[in-house]
């Protein structure tokens, strides 16, 4: 396993700049996600890292040495894809064997036998080892292409939004087991989502990408409890932060021009009044739709609320984020 | 967009069907016709009207394959008696073998030059279609558009041109010389339509096999080919159906070693007066190769032609 780094890496697709001056470096043995809306660029990082498109300018490090020049068998990566990753000619035996029989690692049959058995367990495709790799579901073909990178003992696992296509409960199971992988075996992981949930509930660190920056990277808590940006505070939490004008509840700092709000720093029962618009019982919480001067909020409430739509609440903001014009935080 | 699929009447089902089975006896007729005659006596092959019910015989198939020579009765009836069956059919036509035809050796030629350029057509075409569809190539488009404009003329056109280059390179009446001109006339054709298959190949695959731990070459031998097989074989049979049937090129630039079966089965008629069953003979089976070769590779060719249509 090792410790990788993108060093000033710029990359553009025609005029789209896909990835802008990014510097990063993941530690060994980190569980990185990437975070940001289609187009950010978390895709065109994991294609730099793998060696799959090459840095316009910039370079990636891996331990210290340049990875530049090296095809991507060279660098020893594993990646999951987005879609169309396995090999629809062969078997599932054989998709999972692949990366084993390459010239890269040149695995004697026996040896692959066992780890592809076991990487098939794990992912509860055991019993679909000899079916075609056409022949599959959805979430059963993202479990082998999974599966694929997992045989490996590469130096980083990419992961392209690898659970994006799985039902819920498969999605919560994977998303346990592959924290649990990686925590044992140590691996570096890079990991794309648009999930917040797994980004809260895997990674180690968060880089928050936006348009080709990187604007933020850190641990999923200081990214939610001390977010850069606008932007930074929206790509974590549920429900989102809300977006106010500063000074709706009074006193702001002075350039401040919106408060973010998140449920926890709208405190409940004192303060100025708002109106409920909606309960929303969600079973393990209830979200409360606020009209508030003309602004809607959304906030969580006790999970078995009296209130009902119609009522009036009292909120105050309690420690809240300030922005200003340009969404940057104001400390 | 989705269609609602409806079974057929059944008197659209009959009207197809009649259309059908019309269109494969149309077709089918004269292929029937070919075959019957190299079974018929020359006598029942030239008779008017047609026979259609003949007593079969193998004399064309004999006279195919030797060569004769006609004696007088006295001289026939000096011989020792015949060895082989076909011994005795030659000799009730008046007449002894003297040797081996020329037919064997033409048909081997048609094999070698045919399968030959397909086999060097399917090579290079691949390896130019999976460029043109993978890499940056500076022009890309000009020169696949100039790849396709040699197919724009007949290739007869420049018959004479080639002629005299052949001449000068002395490629004139060779293997090697057939072999590329075949594989330089098909070649447009296969690199166009290699293209297409292989760009239907999503790229994700090889980098997939990229990053697996395999080179380029390989992931192209390991994850495109076999993707590429249905294509290929579509391909090969057309190249292939077009450098077996071509005759004008062979009678031009082929007559003694390297000359393919096309321009030298109507040559037959001349040898012993016109021995119709005998040209029947060699037609048909100049027929086999190919159609052996398109019934193996029938369900990729089925594939092919429907290439496209079907949203996967």
């Amino acid at each position: 396993m090792a410790e990788v780094e993108l060093r000033n890496v710029t990359k553009t697709y025609g005029d789209t700049v896909a990835l802008d001056n990014v510097s990063m470096t993941i530690p060994d043995g980190a569980f990185v996600v990437l975070l940001g809306p289609t187009g950010a660029g978390k895709t065109t990082t994991l294609r730099m890292v793998s060696g799959l498109d090459k840095p316009d300018e910039g370079e990636v490090l891996m331990d210290g040495r340049s990875l530049n020049g090296l095809t991507p068998a060279q660098r020893n990566v594993a990646m999951v894809f987005q879609q169309y990753s396995l090999y629809p000619h062969l078997t599932v035996y054989e998709n999972l064997a692949f990366p084993l029989r390459s010239p890269l690692l040149k695995t004697p049959e026996d040896e692959i036998k066992i780890k592809v058995q076991r990487v098939a367990e794990t992912l509860q495709i055991a019993h679909k080892l000899e079916n075609k790799a056409t022949a599959l579901s959805g979430g059963e073909m993202q479990r082998v292409s999974i599966g694929r990178a997992l045989v490996r003992n590469p130096e980083v696992y990419l992961m392209d939004e690898p659970l994006s296509s799985l039902d819920a409960k498969l999605r919560a199971d994977l998303r346990v087991e592959l924290k649990s992988i990686q925590a044992d075996s140590g691996a570096t992981l890079l990991y794309v989502t648009h999930d917040q949930i797994e980004a809260m509930t895997m990674a180690t660190h968060v880089g928050v990408l936006d348009h080709g920056k990187l604007v933020q990277f850190g641990t999923p808590r200081e990214i939610y409890e001390d977010p850069v940006s606008i932007y930074a505070a929206s790509r974590l939490g549920q429900p989102r932060i809300n977006i106010l004008p500063a000074d709706i509840f009074g006193h702001a700092p002075s350039g401040a021009k919106s408060i973010g709000l998140r449920p926890e720093q709208i405190g409940q029962g004192d303060g100025q009044e708002s109106l409920v618009t909606r309960v929303e019982h969600l079973g393990d919480q209830t979200r409360l739709h606020l009209s508030f001067r003309d602004h809607d909020l959304i906030t969580v409430t006790d999970t078995h609320t009296p209130l009902k739509s119609g009522d009036i609440v009292k909120i105050a903001p309690n420690n809240p984020f300030f922005f200003d014009a340009a969404g940057a935080r104001i400390q | 967009m989705s269609f609602s699929v409806t079974e057929p009447s059944i008197r659209t089902k009959w009207f197809a069907g009649t259309a059908v089975v019309l269109y494969a006896v149309i077709t089918i007729l004269p292929l029937m016709w070919i075959i019957a005659t190299g079974f018929k006596s020359p006598a029942d092959s030239i008779a008017y009207p047609p026979k259609v019910v003949f007593e079969p015989t193998l004399e064309g198939y004999v006279n195919l394959f030797t060569q004769r020579t006609r004696l007088n009765q006295d001289d026939l009836d000096a011989l020792p008696p015949p060895e082989t069956w076909y011994d005795e059919m030659v000799r009730e036509q008046g007449q002894v073998i003297t040797g081996r035809s020329r037919y064997g050796e033409r048909f081997m030629n048609s094999i070698f030059i045919g399968f030959g350029s397909t086999f060097l057509c399917m090579v290079l075409g691949t390896a130019a279609a999976y460029a043109f569809s993978r890499f940056r190539v500076p022009l890309k488009n000009d020169l696949l558009f100039f790849i396709l404009s040699t197919r724009m003329m007949p290739p007869i056109a420049v018959a004479i041109p080639i002629f005299l280059m052949f001449r000068q390179l002395g490629l004139n009446d060779t293997h090697l010389g057939m072999i590329l001109l075949y594989t330089a006339v098909n070649l447009s054709l296969s690199v166009w339509l290699l293209k297409g298959f292989i760009d239907e190949i999503p790229v994700e695959y090889e980098e997939a096999a990229l990053i697996d731990g395999y080179t380029r070459f390989q992931a192209f031998y390991k994850v495109v080919l076999p993707q590429a097989a249905t294509g290929i074989a579509s391909t090969a049979i057309f190249c292939l159906i077009f450098a077996w049937n071509e005759y004008a090129f062979a009678v031009l630039l082929t007559s003694g070693t390297a000359q393919t079966a096309p321009p030298f089965i109507p040559t037959i008629i001349g040898v012993g007066g016109k021995d119709w069953p005998a040209v029947a003979a060699g037609a048909t089976i100049f027929l086999v190769p190919v159609m052996v070769f398109t019934i193996l590779l029938r369900k990729h060719l089925l594939r092919g032609i429907t290439f496209g249509a079907v949203r996967k």
